[in-house]
């Protein structure tokens, strides 16, 4: 059901679904241990302790508690930044979900969502954004009319401006 | 006695509806946190209708940043909405005592190419500001708007000294939500509204509200080349 990507793929066969909650951690060859994963089901974690510099591909829903420098692609999955992860990176991915801190710009096919003490620098590109209200970001947003946003049906009442729906909404024009 | 007590729970029930309608001009919203309001407003419907013609509008937001705006005027304009906290700028300023350098700030404050934007939303931001610092903000933003782009900004008339920024969450069109949060200065002397309009030389006023929960509404339009 999920393609493992080569650069996360582990040292020994990948092992079945079934089997995941049994051996929680794979062990790495020590020349890699730096990049240890940790199969959690669906899910690969990037733990905290965890250094990545360079570029980060996969297929697979990815969350990420350690620090990341350089490029994310996940272009078909979901991308987490856990509340320990700190990404200096472009980030690119199905959706991203951000409860972490994130300098660079992001881009997503569907959704970024910047949770509460979640915290973006940089650029967002997605069709839907949400940001929560403890969250910090700065940068623009462009959100694409896509497919599914019905903005049109929003167009004509904002255009007409109907009257308030109460009385004290009255205001009083006073300029042209 | 129970016909007493039913006369007197209409009589309190009267008393409640009397107080409610007129007397309050804002709205208690089902999803507002305690004590909040939402108030009408005239000019975002109109600042909305302006951009909407445009295929893929830049809008820049200078208030503190707020999810549900972003969301909002994303699906509603379809645009790239850059936030710009001028708010925090000014709370740095106040902090630092640096107050008076704001209108140098404000000259090289933004990274906007002349004439790209579509449309700002100034909200309340020239009530904390003295009258040179005002101007200076005044003329950038005037800069970068494009030609017949849109300004939307909002002009206390009441002289509110209370140390409180304010939050503009939009409801829907006709409506925002005030979120107050703790301030370092206090609003300034409110902006007569020829003094407001001599501030945007190049802009001119295509609408102007006055509401009742003493906030001029005002809609500029920058004047084609």
């Amino acid at each position: 059901m999920w393609k493992r990507d080569e650069s996360v793929k582990p040292a020994t066969p990948p092992a079945p679904a079934q089997a995941a909650p049994a051996a929680p951690a794979v062990s790495m060859p020590p020349a890699t241990s730096e990049r240890r994963t940790q199969l959690q089901g669906d899910n690969v974690n990037i733990g905290k302790s965890v250094v990545i510099k360079g570029e980060l591909s996969g297929s697979e829903d990815l969350t990420i508690e350690g620090n990341v420098e350089g490029r994310i692609e996940l272009k078909e999955n979901i991308l987490t930044i856990g509340p320990n992860g700190k990404i200096r990176a472009e980030v690119f991915a199905k959706a991203v979900i951000v409860l972490g801190e994130v300098t660079g710009n992001v881009t997503a096919s569907e959704k970024v969502d910047i949770r509460d003490n979640g915290s973006v620098d940089g650029d967002i590109t997605s069709p839907r954004v949400a940001i929560a209200e403890g969250a910090h970001f700065r940068g623009a947003v462009d959100m694409q009319r896509g497919g599914n946003a019905k903005p049109a049906a929003a167009k004509p009442a904002a255009a007409a401006a109907p009257a308030p729906a109460t009385p004290a909404a009255a205001g009083q024009k006073v300029g042209a | 006695m129970a016909d007493s007590a039913r006369t007197l729970t209409d009589f309190f029930g009267l008393l409640g509806h009397r107080r409610a309608a007129p007397a309050a001009p804002a709205v208690a919203s089902p999803t507002a946190a305690p004590g909040e309001a939402s108030h009408p407003t005239k000019a975002l419907p109109k600042f909305l209708a302006s951009l909407q013609s445009r295929e893929h509008p830049v809008l820049l937001d200078l208030g503190p940043v707020v999810g549900s705006n972003v969301t909002f005027f994303g699906e509603q304009l379809g645009c790239r909405i850059r936030v710009e906290d001028l708010a925090a700028d000014i709370e740095t300023h106040v902090k630092k005592g640096t107050l008076d350098q704001l209108p140098a700030f404000f000259a090289t404050r933004f990274p906007q190419a002349p004439g790209s934007v579509d449309g700002i939303l100034c909200w309340d931001l020239f009530d904390y500001l003295e009258k040179t610092s005002a101007q200076a903000l005044a003329t950038a933003l005037t800069t970068i708007l494009r030609p017949d782009g849109t300004l939307l900004g909002l002009f206390s008339t009441a002289e509110a000294r209370e140390s409180v920024y304010t939050k503009y969450v939009v409801v829907d069109p006709a409506q925002l939500r005030y979120r107050t949060y703790p301030a370092s200065r206090p609003r300034q002397r409110a902006l007569l509204t020829g003094d407001i309009i001599r501030m945007f030389k190049g802009m001119r006023v295509s609408d102007s509200f006055l509401m009742k929960s003493n906030v001029r509404e005002m809609l500029f339009r920058k004047n084609p080349v």
